[in-house]
């Protein structure tokens, strides 16, 4: 075994973290936003609302990221009115034409699974809040979304380690993450073996981490379910 | 004649084809203490849930300390609170006390307390936190309160909902069988603080099946049968002389030997 090469491999991979972690820390954060809306949509019993929802998930979660990525970074530059828009020193550009793909697809899983949270509080909780005389807004915000979001979390931290190897289609458009620089590495040595298990260990130690920060959070968001306070009790 | 504490007409329910309530009518005063029995089904919880708009009845009228509900009609034939604020504000005077406790799983004893007068009567965080604490000694439950509901016994947690409900300073006190869920030892705890709150003077509706709180506790003892009053009257003449047939099978299958 060559452990220079490894080593050297190793390093020069690294220089793609920082992109990956950029692509995709922003495209959850912003996809969790969109998708808590998507999910009210979803939820809010109104046929204008629903079905838009529902149609764009079906979209983003029905094709591959790849054919998305392919449709925003080739596909929009076609449209003289894109081309003429505010939009487009945005969108010729490749991170951000990925950035877009991967925001939209996750945004589709993300609704999903926030709105399965949401559905999970004890319907006998919103009533015991209707009948304190809070407000829908109220009752969202500090009975619904807390216990929700705590109930989407595991299913959250699936989606965002798939994120993070679903950064790895950027390559195909151009932009140097981990599995890019591996590519040309291996178009230039021939050592495929070498360099994509060198990539595949990085987004390894990524996800390790990653699945370490959100069982952190599990723990953090659920004191509930840790021992009571003080004296131990009989649990009921 | 003061206003009464709560006062129906006519109220009416159907689920569907079955018509649960058929024109209750009810006027309850300041301080009265109101047992409502009946077989399950025979839409007295649902008569509890009207009042409070949980439940949105059909036809009839509401009025809460002389205000009544504005209704405006819905599409499908129905009708709806006319003002959510309105709804909002009257439910605030309401306690309401579920037979499933309801507390917020997520958040401390203390905190399921204070919930409410903080964030929808805007009290100061400390005055509601000082008052909790003294509702939570009331209770009997002052050594729980930073332990979440799932750390709690179900009497237990029965009692926290009451000192939850208790916090809004509400006019009336709405108890939807409370006892009905708990381990036979554990009612007597929560009929305990129900009977003080009785004493006190508070004015309590109360769907149970505890006969013997109702006969002790009660000022007047409604029996539902098939979605209207079948007998309305003090609890001795509820109890000793039942001139309904009904009744007196309701109470020989329910009354202890």
């Amino acid at each position: 075994m060559d452990l220079v090469f490894l080593a050297d491999t190793f390093v020069t991979l690294l220089g793609g973290v920082p992109l990956l972690l950029q692509l995709t820390a922003i495209s959850v954060s912003v996809g969790a936003v969109l998708a808590v809306l998507l999910a009210l949509m979803r939820l809010s019993g109104n046929p204008l609302l629903d079905y838009p929802a529902r149609g764009y998930v079906f979209v983003f979660r029905g094709t591959p990221l790849l054919v998305q990525i392919f449709l925003i970074y080739y596909g929009l530059g076609q449209f003289p009115e894109i081309r003429q828009s505010v939009a487009w020193p945005f969108l010729r550009q490749p991170y951000w034409c990925a950035m877009l793909a991967l925001t939209l697809n996750t945004t589709a899983y993300a609704t999903e699974i926030i709105r399965g949270g949401i559905l999970s509080v004890p319907f006998g909780q919103i009533e015991a809040a209707r009948a304190c005389g809070m407000s829908r807004l109220l009752i969202f915000r500090r009975i619904i979304l807390p216990q929700g979001l705590r109930t989407a979390l595991p299913a959250y931290g699936n989606e965002i380690i798939l994120m993070t190897r679903a950064t790895a289609l950027a390559s195909v458009i151009t932009l140097m993450e981990v599995t890019g620089i591996a590519s040309k590495l291996v178009s230039e040595t021939f050592r495929a073996i070498e360099v994509f298990a060198c990539a595949g260990a990085i987004y390894l130690i990524i996800n390790f981490l990653i699945s370490r920060a959100i069982a952190l959070a599990e723990r953090r968001l659920s004191p509930q379910l840790a021992a009571p306070p003080a004296a131990p009790e009989p649990a009921r | 004649m003061t206003t009464p504490a709560i006062s129906l007409k006519g109220i009416r329910k159907r689920f569907g084809d079955l018509e649960v309530l058929k024109g209750i009518s009810l006027d309850a005063a300041e301080g009265d203490v109101i047992s409502i029995l009946g077989a399950s089904g025979s839409g007295k919880s649902t008569l509890l849930r009207c009042i409070n708009l949980l439940e949105v009845a059909d036809a009839g009228d509401v009025v809460i300390g002389g205000e009544a509900i504005a209704w405006k009609p819905k599409r499908d034939g129905g009708r709806e609170a006319a003002d959510r604020a309105q709804v909002e504000r009257m439910r605030a005077r309401l306690g309401m006390v579920f037979q499933n406790f309801n507390l917020w799983s997520h958040m401390t004893v203390l905190e399921n307390v204070i919930e409410a007068p903080v964030h929808v009567q805007k009290r100061p965080k400390a005055e509601a936190i000082a008052e909790a604490e003294a509702l939570l000694d009331k209770v009997g439950i002052a050594d729980k309160r930073n332990h979440y509901p799932a750390h709690l016994s179900g009497g237990q947690q029965q009692r926290a909902a009451i000192a939850r409900a208790l916090a809004m300073h509400p006019r009336v006190m709405l108890f939807d069988e409370p006892t009905s869920a708990l381990d036979p030892e554990l009612v007597g705890e929560v009929l305990r603080v129900m009977r003080a709150l009785a004493y006190e003077g508070r004015t309590m509706l109360v769907v149970t099946h505890e006969i013997g709180f109702a006969r002790e506790v009660s000022d007047r003892v409604l029996f539902l049968h098939q979605g209207v009053i079948e007998a309305d009257g003090r609890p001795d003449e509820i109890f000793t002389a039942p001139k309904s047939d009904r009744l007196r099978q309701f109470l020989a299958r329910t009354m202890p030997a």
